[in-house]
């Protein structure tokens, strides 16, 4: 005899502005069941939370809570209703004690006063039935996330949640750290309470879920008790297996007489780069594959001199090149595409003019004073040669679409003729037209002389676009191929098992 | 399994942070101690003691309300004005008594920070210009409902005779700010209302989706703080039996230096207002001390070396709480 | 990482975005609007309103410091930032140029130590912001109150009253019938409108204010950008300071610039720039300044009191926030 599950999304559609970022997504979650909820950015799981949480409201579907039908309105219904989100930056108060951060909201008073010594012992309590034993009274913020996290935790089952939400609660997370959560997590599955779990720490899914719903481009691709799923089928379903023989990159056997345009080797930064190494020669194609936190934008921050790493050497053209900031880089013939052109690309009340030569102004200006004319005539050029659709060279670039935009950002850099060119998802969010212009230009270059390195989600991008593909875990290099060896199949069972570092396949599959 | 997470910062450190907050009240302490030895028993005691005590306690007032609204994030420009306001209303109803003329201004400086409070809170408009806005209106206001000249309060009766009372040695004024301090202190650590003014500053996303009443809080800080101005106004009005056109000019700038000078930070929920009062006192003081050091005759350090002064004291809070913040940001 | 926009609607129907659109509009060009409405109003019913002297002579010249002042005033904001010091600053380029010419020293070295200094007052500005990080209004809030106060020190805040016809000239004389203190509005306007326009500074500005993080990847020297704005601010503060003290030969640190801050902040906040960066017009600004002066000397000239002038110009300053608001 079941019980009905507590949690039961059916059919979950989500449009923004016409745009479906879900279609039909089923979930559902038992009392005390620890369900792993996993896919790629862009994926949908970010959306179908904050439809759960009362942030979004659905456009179509069911979701039914606790017995009832429930259509949440905000986050304050949601969490009134039982369901708790714990978010990677934790959503508390860091001036605050820790016992404040449980209890605030409901806490308890004495004559209409609180009652300080009663809140911090409520507090020391539930975090106690955690395993977790800390000064209370101390602010939040001196804590390390892991505490702030358990904080979070705490104040939700303080507040009867009965399905916790956790999203990627392990990213800032230390080893040991770890241990301790996913304790937790089995303290609450015996209690009774539910858990989704978003992460894209395979071994940690595996050594806690029950359960897992993959999502990609918004739809459910595979829901079963995870003892059902090896890592790889995980990896394949969660990226997808569109296979394109035609287009493959004529591998370049003759590479290896280049000379070697970028070496960076042991890059160090905790907690998320731990020795990764990276090599590019001229005209190459090399791909840098991994898993959400992997460290491959870190990696490529850190060459850059966006976040410049605490260890290990990057060379350029065989100089030691150290870059304090972006600067620098630019100036040794660098350019870097990031990865969330909304953040860190574009700037969205400038002009798409503006935005298209802003790395190019120091060259741009003759005394201090901006050439026009050859301003015109550069992004002219560039938007005709990436075919660019606007209304014309001074609208606003915010009001383009998000292929425009990437385009936009590409002929940033393009246009200050770089020798190596890092493009961090450059394909993301973009129309399927788009995206094979942009490939197919990253393959023009490359055969200009271009050097690129290229990260990438999508597997068979790589494999059709790289001469040589690079899988970084954990913040290391775990393996690399080229030639022949590259493959989709390579490439995954590399990210999902990991090959120990140092591994190089050249010509036929590995074994 | 025992978790010992959190590594708890060495002893020293703990000591090092509690000397670093509580700096203000130490530098108050090294003041009086000085100006003891070097003036003498006319500063310490008596009637400077009283004058001083007296001067600052609507200045406390002022700066009491503009922690709170600091410490939800905000600010508020027009203290001032509203103190003016709140003086010219205050004043020309001297003659009815000293209640009626003490609720009439902090009726009208409640109103005004209503206005703040509907403006900023309801329809989001950013504090410091609504605030700007305000300052402006609020002292044509108040200019107009003086004719623009100073209202004299009523010679005889209560008001004016409030400005003279003091209890054990200290004016009344300065009791009533204490106390007013105290019940702030009290709201601020023991009550609901307290506790979110500072989440709401800590973290105001965090604090809406906790359930907490963010709206109503941001705006019940600023008609805290017009109601305490207005009171401020008064307190003037009853102590120098008038109050000109130019009354409450650059208030609000004191009271920020004060709040900040007192380990209040800008940016919002941190904040203490035991040690707004030591900013207060602190920052007055300093113009004391420079009158009894011209006293003395051997060196003359004009009025004007108050504001050096006490602009270097506010560089150098500044730069105490970016160190502060630039360990936090790397520990 | 999480994004949790609480209360943001989602995209609006057609007609809510229409009127938003109205309400950006608006918001942008209302100054400019309310300029014209003022200047027919006084055309018709201000007596000797169109006559060159009451154009040039009384509204532009006494726009003139609060304009100059507002315009630096507009590229500190453009980065999200704001200086308070301004005032102070104008004192205390007063104080030094006055003090230079009293010492015998020619109007041109006068001009610039005066310049000088508050350029070294915009640098202590900037570099607590840049590469201290700490708040603009706090940062800009130390000179605020130390700055008149080192003014007043200078003199031991007595009154500098100077000789120099020459000197004069930046204040009382002029230039094809056009008052000095106007010229220098419109020459610092257009030097300026330039450098925003035309030069590359001018353009890693907004590129700064609107997305830093975007900028400093794209290889802007973030820090410098706002180091010079900041220094900017000054000296133009300093340059209001030398014409006032150039119209009454005299320089009285208690007084100079008082309340010049908060006049130039709103000048920027009508003309539709917001206070969170990534914007500036000058010619917005410009329009800004002159429009609330205008306003002032409206209501003065028809016989309503200074108070009440005031009362509604706050009133104007909340109509645009409303606006700008209603249009985002």
């Amino acid at each position: 005899m079941s019980s009905e599950p507590l949690l039961r999304m059916r059919g979950i559609d989500k449009d923004f502005a016409g745009v479906p970022a879900l279609s039909g997504v089923d979930m559902t979650v038992a009392p005390g069941e620890v369900r792993a909820l996993i896919g790629q950015n862009g994926a949908g799981k970010s959306t179908l939370i904050k439809v759960l949480t009362g942030v979004h409201r659905r456009t179509g579907g069911r979701i039914r809570f606790a017995g009832r039908d429930v259509d949440f309105g905000s986050p304050q219904e949601a969490q009134r209703a039982g369901i708790a989100p714990i978010y990677q930056e934790v959503n508390l108060i860091p001036y605050r004690s820790v016992a404040e951060n449980v209890c605030i909201g409901r806490a308890p008073r004495r004559f209409g006063l609180l009652d300080w010594r009663a809140v911090n012992a409520e507090a020391r309590e539930r975090l106690a039935a955690l395993g977790v034993h800390v000064d209370v009274t101390r602010p939040l913020h001196t804590y390390p996330i892991a505490t702030q996290q358990m904080t979070a935790i705490a104040r939700a089952l303080a507040f009867d949640a009965r399905l916790v939400i956790m999203d990627e609660p392990t990213s800032s997370l230390a080893e040991h750290e770890v241990g301790i959560l996913l304790d937790v997590i089995r303290r609450l599955r015996d209690a009774g309470v539910a858990v989704v779990f978003v992460s894209h720490r395979l071994d940690e899914l595996y050594a806690v879920a029950d359960t897992i719903t993959v999502l990609r481009d918004g739809r459910t691709v595979a829901d079963a008790p995870i003892a059902e799923l090896s890592k790889y089928e995980l990896v394949s379903a969660m990226l997808g297996r569109e296979l394109a023989e035609s287009g493959r990159r004529g591998h370049r056997t003759d590479a290896a007489a280049e000379p070697v345009v970028l070496e960076a080797s042991g890059l160090r930064r905790p907690p998320a780069l731990n020795g990764s190494s990276v090599s590019v020669r001229r005209g190459e194609v090399v791909g840098l594959a991994g898993l959400l936190g992997s460290g491959r934008s870190e990696t490529a921050r850190a060459i850059f001199g966006a976040d410049p790493p605490r260890g290990g050497e990057v060379r350029v053209a065989g100089e030691p090149a150290a870059f304090a900031a972006p600067r620098d880089a630019i100036r040794a013939r660098i350019g870097f595409c990031p990865e969330d052109r909304k953040a860190e690309g574009i700037i969205p009340e400038l002009s798409v003019r503006e935005n298209l030569t802003l790395a190019l102004l120091p060259r741009l200006t003759r005394r201090g004073i901006v050439d026009r004319a050859r301003q015109r005539e550069i992004v002219a050029r560039f938007v005709d040669r990436l075919g660019i659709k606007l209304a014309g060279p001074d609208q606003k670039i915010g009001e383009l679409s998000g292929g425009n935009q990437q385009k936009v950002l590409l002929a940033r850099w393009l246009c200050t003729r770089p020798d190596l060119l890092i493009l961090d998802e450059p394909t993301r969010g973009i129309d399927v037209g788009a995206k094979q212009e942009i490939r197919d230009l990253i393959g023009e270059l490359a055969d200009d002389g271009l050097s690129v390195l290229l990260i990438s989600s999508e597997i068979e991008e790589l494999v059709t676009g790289c001469d040589r593909v690079l899988v970084l875990r954990d913040g290391a290099t775990v393996a690399e191929f080229s030639g022949a060896g590259i493959s989709e199949d390579a490439i995954l069972h590399a990210m999902a098992e990991g090959v120990s570092a140092g591994v190089r396949t050249e010509g036929g599959t590995d074994d | 399994m025992s978790a010992t997470l959190g590594l708890l910062p060495a002893r020293p450190g703990r000591f090092a942070a509690a000397v670093k907050r509580q700096g203000a009240l130490i530098a108050l302490a090294v003041l009086v101690i000085f100006g003891t030895l070097r003036y003498g028993e006319r500063f310490a005691t008596g009637y400077n003691v009283q004058s001083v005590l007296a001067d600052d306690a609507k200045y406390a007032l002022v700066a009491l309300g503009m922690s709170f609204v600091i410490m939800t994030g905000g600010i508020d420009l027009s203290v001032g004005s509203v103190a003016a306001l709140g003086g010219v209303v205050a004043a020309s109803l001297s003659g009815a008594g000293l209640l009626p003329a003490m609720a009439a201004a902090v009726a009208v400086g409640a109103a005004a920070g209503l206005v703040n409070g509907v403006l900023i809170a309801r329809y989001r408009l950013a504090p410091f210009l609504v605030t700007l806005a305000t300052m402006l209106s609020v002292r044509g206001l108040a200019l107009h409902l003086s004719g623009a000249a100073s209202v004299l309060a009523a010679p005889h009766g209560t008001f004016t005779a409030f400005g003279t009372w003091s209890l054990l040695g200290v004016p009344v004024p300065f009791w009533i700010a204490l106390a007013l301090f105290g019940a702030g202190a009290l709201a601020l650590h023991r009550t609901g209302f307290g506790r979110n003014v500072l989440a709401t500053g800590g973290n105001e996303d965090a604090a809406r989706l906790m359930g907490l009443p963010v709206d109503r809080t941001k705006a019940a800080v600023y008609v805290l703080s017009g109601a305490l101005s207005g009171a401020a106004g008064a307190f003037l009005g009853a102590q120098t039996s008038s109050v000109d056109t130019a009354a409450g000019q650059g208030w609000e700038l004191s009271a920020i230096a004060a709040v900040v000078v007192g380990g209040t930070l800008l940016t919002g929920g941190v904040g203490t207002v035991f040690g707004t009062l030591v900013g207060v006192v602190l920052l007055q003081l300093i113009f004391n001390m420079i009158v009894f050091e011209n006293s003395r005759g051997e060196l003359t350090i004009s009025s004007y070396w108050e504001s050096v002064i006490r602009g270097a004291f506010l560089l150098g809070v500044v730069l105490l709480q970016v160190r502060l913040t630039r360990r936090r940001r790397a520990g | 990482m999480t994004d949790l926009t609480v209360g943001r609607s989602p995209e609006p129907a057609a007609p809510a975005r229409a009127r938003r659109e109205w309400y950006g509009i608006a918001g942008r060009y209302g100054a400019g609007l309310l300029l014209l409405v003022l200047f027919a109003y006084n055309a018709a019913f201000t007596p000797n309103f169109l006559t060159p002297t009451a154009l040039l002579d009384v509204q532009l010249r006494q726009a003139a410091p609060v304009t100059i002042v507002a315009l630096g005033m507009a590229l500190v904001i453009a980065l999200a930032g704001i200086d308070l010091s301004v005032g102070s600053v104008m004192a205390v380029a007063g104080q030094v140029g006055a003090l230079s010419l009293v010492a015998g020293l020619d109007p041109v070295p006068a001009i610039v130590l005066a310049l000088l200094a508050s350029a070294a007052c915009g640098a202590f500005n900037g570099v607590l912001v840049a590469r201290y990080g700490v708040q603009p209004i706090i940062a800009t809030l130390i000179l605020f109150i130390a700055g008149r106060g080192i003014a007043q020190l200078l003199s031991d805040g007595a009154l500098i009253s100077f000789r120099s016809p020459d000197f004069q000239f930046l204040g009382l004389g002029r230039i094809a019938g056009i008052p000095m203190p106007v010229v220098l509005m419109v020459l610092v306007a257009a030097a300026l409108w330039f450098v925003v326009r035309h030069t590359g500074y001018g353009r890693t500005l907004p590129a700064t204010g609107g997305n830093e993080p975007a900028a400093r990847l794209a290889g802007v020297r973030t820090g410098r950008v706002k180091l010079v704005a900041y220094v900017t601010c000054g000296v133009l503060a300093g340059l209001a300071g030398l014409a006032a003290i150039a119209i009454t030969s005299a320089s009285d640190a208690n007084n100079v610039g008082l309340g010049v801050e908060l006049q130039a902040i709103a000048a920027v906040a009508i003309s539709g720039t917001p206070l969170s960066g990534g914007r500036i017009t000058v010619g917005g600004t410009f329009v800004g300044a002159v429009t609330l002066v205008l306003l002032r000397n409206t209501l003065v000239a028809h016989g309503i009191p200074t108070e009440i002038a005031q009362i509604v110009t706050g009133l104007v300053i909340v109509l645009a926030l409303f606006l700008q608001r209603r249009g985002r």
